[in-house]
């Protein structure tokens, strides 16, 4: 399979075979991809495609076979699609003090999400609206400075003027600090628009190049139109 | 006062702060009748205590210490909730409790409503020395946990192994629970780790006033029930368990005024 760029050695993560079965059933099989540090790489796809899986796999939270090498040391900051904090009275100082407890640092990263610091630090996660809350949870994804940001669908809930207000924050944020991104989204007009690549999944069928040209129609059609492999394994494009 | 009450209010206070602090995890956990339940486990032991001549708190706490190690390893294993397995459990040994009672109807009435005269130097002192790790244990814990509830995901993947973490929070509600069982019995005591938190979270927007209010109230449910039960002479424990209440009620009634006015 193409690699993003096999020009130099810059890469801050290598995936090579990684195959990854649920429960004897394969989810992942022999993916392969490599990306460079701070890029925008989109992982699309169908409902159980293996994107999410994939994500765990990459924060070693299931067994897989096949190798997963990050480079050096890196620090990866990690954003679930679902969490439950509606329910659990803890304000956005608490939230965020989880992972970093300088006010400094949780004030920063407010302001580069577009969140005023002072003003929404005592404030309740339980009362914030779904824009407000989808940005601090991006707050919470950097307050300790990552290297990498995996986020599963990091706008889900979100109506789609937060959302472009939302990709647009992110695409600074990763060019000013040389984050690597890796993101799980449905919305192609998204993945076009604010990623550098794209990792289309399929289980049996794997697209992976520049955004605009995974993101074709005919590419589409194979990823989310009808089943296409008779026989799981059958070799990647 | 005399000695006695005194050593069965230091019991109350310090067992009302450390199941409350305690039980704030439990509501968050929606694990609010597991408390509850599992304090009936503790039966069996009191009951072998009584038999064989030895402290049955001992027993108690040696039965809810194997039952908490046997129900997370199973809901490891099976992948059953928490509810589910304790709610088997408890049933059992509530019925192999009142068995092992037989006709020691004394000791049986003691063990479910609890006798804090029977209070001396030495369980105050115990009281005082397990609440104090319980709260220090749960403070190292309680960020763990809540990240955990937040994702588990999230949790496992800054390296908290959230089973682990599981397993000494059921511990340390084992040993609550045991002391507890000196003040309200095994029937009354799950009330202490859940009322306080309930009425807890209903006045609290961070976690830091939560778990402190929820202390509070479960000292203060303990101490004002015990104190009841001196005045009008009979046991303390549904007296414990009506001054929870009353808090509850009177906090229920302060947040529907304040959002009135609001």
């Amino acid at each position: 399979m193409a690699a993003a760029d096999n020009n130099g050695d810059n890469f801050i993560l290598q995936v090579s075979n990684l195959t990854v079965e649920i429960s004897n059933q394969p989810i992942i099989n022999n993916l392969d991809f490599k990306i460079k540090r701070g890029i925008t790489l989109a992982i699309v796809g169908p409902n159980g495609a293996g994107k999410t899986t994939l994500f765990r796999a990459l924060l070693n939270l299931v067994p897989y076979t096949g190798k997963i090498e990050w480079s050096g040391k890196i620090k990866i900051g990690y954003v679930p699609q679902i969490l439950s904090v509606r329910d659990i009275p803890i304000s956005v100082k608490e939230f965020l003090a989880l992972k970093n407890e300088s006010e400094e640092d949780m004030k920063a990263a407010l302001t580069s999400v577009g969140l005023e610091g002072e003003a929404v630090l005592e404030k309740s996660l339980a009362i914030l609206s779904g824009g407000q809350m989808r940005r601090v949870l991006i707050a919470w994804a950097i307050v300790d400075n990552p290297d990498v940001l995996l986020f599963d669908e990091p706008t889900s809930g979100v109506d789609v003027d937060s959302e472009e207000a939302i990709y647009g924050m992110l695409r600074k944020l990763t060019a000013k600090n040389e984050i690597t991104l890796l993101l799980i989204s449905h919305d192609l007009h998204i993945v076009r628009e604010y990623s550098d690549y794209a990792l289309a999944l399929n289980k049996c069928i794997v697209f992976f190049g520049e955004s605009p040209e995974v993101m074709n129609p005919e590419t589409q059609k194979l990823i989310y139109g009808e089943p296409i492999c008779k026989e799981y394994g059958e070799a990647h494009v | 006062m005399s000695e006695a009450v005194l050593y069965s209010l230091v019991v109350g206070a310090t067992v009302g702060l450390a199941a409350g602090y305690l039980g704030s995890i439990m509501v968050l956990e929606k694990m609010a009748l597991v408390g509850d339940a599992l304090s009936h486990v503790a039966l069996p032991g009191l009951a072998l205590g009584v038999l064989l001549n030895f402290n049955p708190l001992i027993g108690g706490f040696a039965f809810l210490f194997i039952s908490a190690v046997v129900i997370w390893y199973l809901g490891r294993v099976t992948k059953l909730s928490f509810e589910t397995l304790v709610g088997a459990t408890f049933t059992l040994a509530l019925a192999i409790g009142i068995l092992l009672f037989g006709n020691n109807l004394d000791a049986l009435e003691e063990a479910l409503f609890g006798d804090i005269t029977a209070v001396g130097l030495a369980e105050a002192g115990a009281a005082v020395v397990i609440s104090i790790v319980v709260i220090s244990l749960t403070r190292l814990i309680y960020r763990k946990i809540v990240l955990g509830l937040i994702s588990e995901e999230l949790a496992t993947s800054k390296g908290i192994s959230v089973a682990r973490t599981n397993l000494l929070y059921l511990l340390l509600v084992s040993l609550t629970v045991a002391i507890g069982i000196q003040i309200t019995g095994t029937l009354l005591v799950g009330f202490l780790v859940v009322t306080p938190a309930a009425a807890a979270k209903t006045v609290s927007a961070n976690l830091s006033r939560y778990f402190k209010l929820s202390a509070i109230f479960g000292a203060v449910s303990a101490v004002s029930g015990i104190l009841l039960s001196r005045y009008f002479n009979i046991l303390p424990g549904p007296l414990v368990v009506i001054s929870g209440i009353a808090i509850f009620v009177v906090v229920i009634v302060i947040r529907w005024r304040m959002k009135l006015t609001s």
